[in-house]
C-alpha cells in the first residue's frame, strides 16, 4: 500500500511536468494550534531575549552569543531535529520548518541557530553510530554543548570536496592526525564539538570526524571583521596533529563529501525558509516607520511609491512562504511514506530530502533574494535613517547579504538546480524529455486562441503557468540538445533555465496556495492574498520572459531563433492586470495591520 | 501545595478592535493569556515547582478559550478548568470561581490585578469575600513560608509588606515573576493535561453594557510660529471661539 502511495506521491522536480493540484499542497494557515504556539513562542523568544540586546549581541559581547544559545536550549528550540530518544523533540520537517522562520528575525542569532542545529547537529542525526548519537546527542539538543561544522578551507570553499586537511591514521591504527586549516567556521568561537571534513591518504572523496574542542591540535585565529550578522562567532580553525580517535569517525571513510551534501540539502530550504523571520520584521518596522515618518505634510505611507515597495514587500514574502511550506510538506510526506514502506528512519529523512534537492536548492536561492530585496526596499523606506546605525534597517541590510553566499552560493545552487534536473532527466527519473518534445512539436502549430474560463478562479492564471513551464522546456530541452553534457560550460544559459524554473514554482506555489486558501475562508475574506498572487505571477512572467528570450538568443541563428522567440512570446502571454490598484491594496493592509499580516 | 491561577482569555494588547453594530467584532482578533495574569502565572509555576505542589489554571468562558488555557499548561500548569459560560461580568467571573474553590480547597488563589479587557480589577476582592478569606492586590512579590504568605504590596509613596495565612486571593502584577516563554516540550505535553468543562453556577447578570463609545475624534491641529502672538490670539478668538 504505501510503496504505491510512493510511487503515486509528487518527485521532486516533478512540478514542471505535473500539475499540482491545490488540495494537494500544504499552506500555511493550516498549522496546528500546538505548532503556532511554537512559532509563538520563538517570536516572543527573539522579541525578549534577542531584540532588546542587539548591541550586546552585535559587538560580540564577551559570553553573550552562548548564553543565548543556552536559553534557547532551556524552551527546547535546539532540540528540534533531534529524535526524542536522544534527548530531542522530534519534530516533523514542516514543524521545523516553522521555526526555522522565526528564529530567522533574530540576525546574527539565526545564524548561529542554524549552524548549530542545522550542520553542526544533523550530520550526527544522520550519520551517527548509536554510540555517537547517544554520546552527543543530548548534549547538542540541550545546548551543553555548542556545535560548529569545518568544511570551508582557504582554497576549497564552492568547491568543497578539494580541501586539504588531512587525516592521517596513527601506526597503531587506534587514532587519526588530523592537520589543516578551517576558515570561515561559524560558532567557533563557543563550540565545544566541531563536525570536521579531511581527506585519508590519496582519497577522491572527504571523510567525516567528530572532533571535540579539547582536544590537543586545535587552534583558531580571532574573530573575523564582517559586513554583517556581526555577532554570530566567525573564525579560522587550525587543526595540528589532532589526534582523533578511530570511532569518532562519522560514517565510513569517504563517505564525508556526501554527508556535507546532503546535510546543506537541509540547511538550504532552511535558510530560504529562514528568511521570513528577517522579512517579516523589516516589514513590520518599515511600515511603522512609514506610517509615522511625514513628509509634505503626509504621513509617507500615503505615497504611492511608498506603497509599491510595502506591497512589493509582502507580496514576495508570501511567496516565498507559499513555496517554502509546499516543499517542506513534500518532504515531510515523503519522509512518512519511505518510514511506513520499512526504510529506517534516519535514513528516510536524508532520502525525503533528497528527492527534493531541486526544491531545497530553489527556495534557497528564492528566499535569500527575496530578503536581499525586502531589506534593500526597507532601508528605503527609511531614507537617510536608512543609513543609519540608529534605526533597524541598516543592520537587516547587512544580515540578509550572507544569505546569498553561505549553504553554498547562489551561482552554485542554480547551477545544482537545473544540473539535477538535466541529470534526473537523462537517467530516466524524471519525464522531462517526452514534455520537451511535445513543446517542441507544439510549437510549430497554431496557437490555440481560447481563453480560458474567466468565471473558474485562477482558470488564466493556472493557464498561464502551464504556459511558463513550457518556455522553460522549450529552452532548456533545446539548450540540452545543442550542448548535451557541455550545457556545464554555459553557465550563463544555466542560469536563465535557473531563474526561469525558480520564478515558476515561487509563482505556482502563490496560486495554489491563494486557492486553497480560498477554499477555507471564502474570497472575499482572501481579496489580498488574490492581489499578491496576481502581482506576483505579473513579474514572474516577465522574468521567465526576460530569461527565456536571453538564453535563446545566446545559442539559436536564423530561423530556429525565430521560431523559439515566438515560442516565448506564446508561453509568455498574460493579459493586462491593474497592478497599480492592486498593489495599493495589498499595501494598505499591511499598512493598516502595521505588519505582514498573511 | 495547592495553586488554583485564574487567568483571563483577552484580546491581544497590541490588537485593534474593531466594532460592528456597536459590539466589538471579535472575529479576527488574536486572543492571550491577560497580562499580569501570565506575571502571576510564571511565580505559580516557580512556587509550585518550589513546593512539588500542583497548579490548576481556571479560566471562565467559552470553547474558543481553549488555546489560552492551553498556552497555559505549555507554560507549566497540571491541570485545567474551564467554566463554560460566558464571562458576563465580574460577580459572575468571581461566583464562579468561588464555586470551584469550595468544592476543592486551594491554599492560594491568585490571578492578575485587573484584566486587559474591561480593566475591572475586582474579581480577586469579590472571591475573597464569597470564601471569607484575605486579599491583597496588587501582589508585586509573593513568598511561601510555612502556611503563610509574604507579599508586597505598593502602596502610595512607598512599600506595604504583608504576611497573610494560607488560604488568600492575591491580584498579582509584575515584577512578581519574569513572563514565562513556553517551552518546546511544554507545548507538545499541553494537550495531554487534563482539560476539565465544568457548567457556570447560575447568577443573574448585575451589570450590562449599554452601549460603547468611541471617543471623539481628535480635532485638527493648527502649528503657530512662537513668535506670532497675534496670529495665535486670533485663532483661539475667532476660530476656536475660546477667548
Ligand atoms: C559568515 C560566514 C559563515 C560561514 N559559515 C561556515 C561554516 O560554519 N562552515 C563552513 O564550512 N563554511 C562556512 N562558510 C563558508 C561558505 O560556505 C563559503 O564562503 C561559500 O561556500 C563560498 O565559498 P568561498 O567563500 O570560497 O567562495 P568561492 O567559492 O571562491 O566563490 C567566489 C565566487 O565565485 C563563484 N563560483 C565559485 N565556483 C563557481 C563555479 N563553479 N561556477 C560559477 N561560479 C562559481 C561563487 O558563486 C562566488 O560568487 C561561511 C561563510 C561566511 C561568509
Amino acid at each position: 500500500m504505501e510503496a504505491v502511495a510512493v510511487n503515486n506521491a509528487i518527485k521532486g522536480g516533478e512540478f514542471l511536468i505535473r500539475e499540482t493540484k491545490a488540495q494537494d499542497i500544504f499552506i500555511p494557515e493550516e498549522f496546528t494550534e500546538e505548532q503556532r504556539m511554537m512559532a509563538q513562542a520563538c517570536k516572543d523568544f527573539i522579541d525578549k531575549e534577542v531584540n532588546p540586546n542587539i548591541y550586546d549581541m552585535d559587538s560580540m559581547k564577551e559570553g553573550f552569543m552562548a548564553s543565548l544559545m543556552d536559553k534557547a536550549g532551556e524552551l527546547g528550540l535546539l532540540g528540534v531535529g533531534v529524535p526524542a530518544e536522544y534527548g530531542g523533540l522530534g519534530m516533523s520537517f514542516n514543524t521545523s520548518m516553522l521555526i526555522a522562520d522565526y528564529v530567522g528575525a533574530g540576525g546574527s542569532f539565526s545564524t548561529a541557530y542554524g549552524a548549530h542545529t542545522g550542520i553542526g547537529t544533523l550530520p550526527i542525526v544522520y550519520y551517527g553510530s548509536e554510540e555517537q548519537k547517544q554520546k552527543y546527542l543530548p548534549k547538542l539538543a540541550s545546548g551543553e554543548w555548542k556545535a560548529s561544522y569545518c568544511l570551508t578551507e582557504p582554497d576549497a570553499g564552492s568547491d568543497a570536496n578539494s580541501g586539504k586537511t588531512k587525516a592521517v591514521l596513527s601506526e597503531d591504527g587506534k587514532s587519526y592526525s588530523i592537520t589543516g586549516q578551517k576558515m570561515w567556521i561559524s560558532n567557533a568561537g563557543f563550540a565545544d564539538l566541531l563536525i570536521v571534513f579531511a581527506k585519508i591518504a590519496d582519497d577522491k572523496d572527504l571523510t567525516a570526524f567528530i572532533v571535540e574542542r579539547t582536544w590537543d591540535g586545535i587552534t583558531m585565529n580571532d574573530e573575523e571583521k564582517k559586513l554583517g550578522i556581526k555577532g554570530s562567532s566567525t573564525r579560522q580553525v587550525f587543526f595540528n596533529d589532532c589526534k582523533v580517535p578511530v570511532d569518532a569517525m562519522l560514517s565510513t571513510r569517504g563517505n564525508g563529501f556526501k554527508i556535507a551534501v546532503n546535510i546543506l540539502n537541509i540547511g538550504r530550504i532552511k535558510l530560504g525558509v529562514g528568511v521570513l523571520g528577517g522579512c517579516k520584521s523589516i516589514i513590520a518596522d518599515a511600515t511603522k516607520y512609514a506610517k509615522d515618518r511625514k513628509q509634505f505634510k503626509t504621513p509617507i505611507a500615503n505615497f504611492g511609491a511608498i506603497k509599491h515597495k510595502i506591497a512589493q514587500m509582502a507580496t514576495k514574502s508570501y511567496a516565498n512562504e507559499s513555496a517554502s511550506y509546499r516543499a517542506g510538506q513534500n518532504i515531510e510526506d515523503n519522509i512518512n511514506a519511505l518510514i511506513a514502506s520499512g526504510m529506517p528512519e534516519g535514513e528516510a529523512k536524508l532520502k525525503g530530502v533528497e528527492q527534493f534537492a531541486i526544491e531545497c536548492a530553489i527556495i534557497k536561492v528564492y528566499g535569500s533574494e527575496v530578503l536581499e530585496f525586502v531589506a534593500n526596499e526597507g532601508v528605503q523606506i527609511y531614507g537617510g535613517m536608512g543609513f543609519s546605525e540608529e534605526a533597524p534597517m541598516a543592520r537587516a541590510y547587512r544580515d540578509a547579504r550572507i544569505t546569498k553566499i553561505y549553504e553554498g552560493t547562489n551561482e552554485i545552487n542554480r547551477m545544482l538546480l537545473v544540473g539535477t534536473i538535466i541529470k534526473r532527466a537523462m537517467k530516466g527519473e524524471l519525464n522531462l524529455m517526452p514534455a520537451a518534445m511535445a513543446v517542441a512539436q507544439e510549437l510549430t502549430s497554431i496557437p490555440s486562441f481560447a481563453e480560458a474560463d474567466a468565471s473558474e478562479l485562477f482558470a488564466e492564471e493556472k493557464e498561464v503557468i502551464k504556459n511558463l513551464k513550457k518556455a522553460v522546456l522549450m529552452v532548456a530541452g533545446k539548450a540540452v540538445q545543442t550542448f548535451a553534457m557541455q550545457l556545464n560550460d554555459e553557465q550563463e544559459i544555466m542560469m536563465n533555465i535557473a531563474d526561469m524554473i525558480i520564478e515558476i514554482y515561487a509563482a505556482e506555489s502563490t496560486i495554489l496556495r491563494t486557492e486553497k486558501l480560498i477554499g477555507i475562508k471564502g474570497e472575499a475574506a482572501c481579496e489580498v492574498q488574490v492581489a499578491m498572487t496576481k502581482v506576483n505571477l505579473y513579474e514572474a512572467v516577465d522574468k521567465v520572459n526576460r530569461a527565456g528570450k536571453e538564453a535563446i538568443a545566446c545559442f539559436t541563428k536564423s530561423d530556429e531563433q525565430k521560431v523559439l522567440l515566438m515560442g516565448i512570446k506564446r508561453y509568455t502571454k498574460l493579459n493586462p492586470i491593474n497592478t497599480k490598484d492592486a498593489r495599493r491594496l495589498i499595501a494598505d493592509a499591511v499598512i493598516e495591520a502595521g505588519e505582514y499580516c498573511f | 501545595m495547592k495553586i488554583l491561577m485564574c487567568i483571563s482569555h483577552v484580546p491581544d494588547t497590541n490588537a485593534k478592535i474593531p466594532f460592528k453594530d456597536n459590539q466589538p467584532d471579535l472575529a479576527g482578533v488574536t486572543f492571550v493569556i491577560a497580562p499580569y495574569d501570565d506575571f502571576a502565572l510564571a511565580r505559580a509555576v516557580e512556587i509550585r515547582d518550589a513546593a512539588k505542589g500542583k497548579l490548576t489554571v481556571l479560566t471562565v468562558g467559552l470553547a474558543d478559550a481553549d488555546p489560552t488555557i492551553r498556552k497555559a499548561l505549555a507554560i507549566g500548569a497540571d491541570d485545567a478548568i474551564r467554566v463554560d459560560a460566558k464571562p458576563a461580568d465580574a460577580l459572575f467571573v468571581a461566583k464562579q470561581i468561588a464555586e470551584i474553590a469550595t468544592q476543592e480547597k486551594y491554599d492560594m488563589i491568585l490571578m492578575g490585578r485587573e484584566s486587559s479587557d474591561y480593566n475591572g480589577g475586582q474579581v480577586h476582592g469579590m472571591v475573597a469575600a464569597l470564601l471569607g478569606i484575605p486579599c491583597v492586590v496588587p501582589c508585586m512579590k509573593l513568598d511561601v513560608e510555612g502556611n503563610k504568605g509574604i507579599m508586597h504590596r505598593e502602596i502610595e509613596g512607598g512599600k506595604e509588606i504583608v504576611e497573610v495565612a494560607m488560604p488568600f486571593v492575591a491580584g498579582c502584577q509584575e515584577p512578581i515573576a519574569e513572563w514565562k516563554i513556553p517551552n518546546m516540550r511544554g507545548i507538545m505535553t499541553a494537550k495531554t493535561k487534563p482539560l476539565k468543562v465544568v457548567k457556570a453556577v447560575e447568577v443573574a447578570p448585575q451589570a450590562l453594557v449599554s452601549k460603547y463609545e468611541a471617543p471623539a475624534p481628535r480635532g485638527k491641529c493648527t502649528l503657530v510660529d512662537a513668535g506670532n502672538v497675534e496670529e495665535l490670539v486670533n485663532l483661539l478668538k475667532n476660530e476656536a471661539k475660546v477667548l
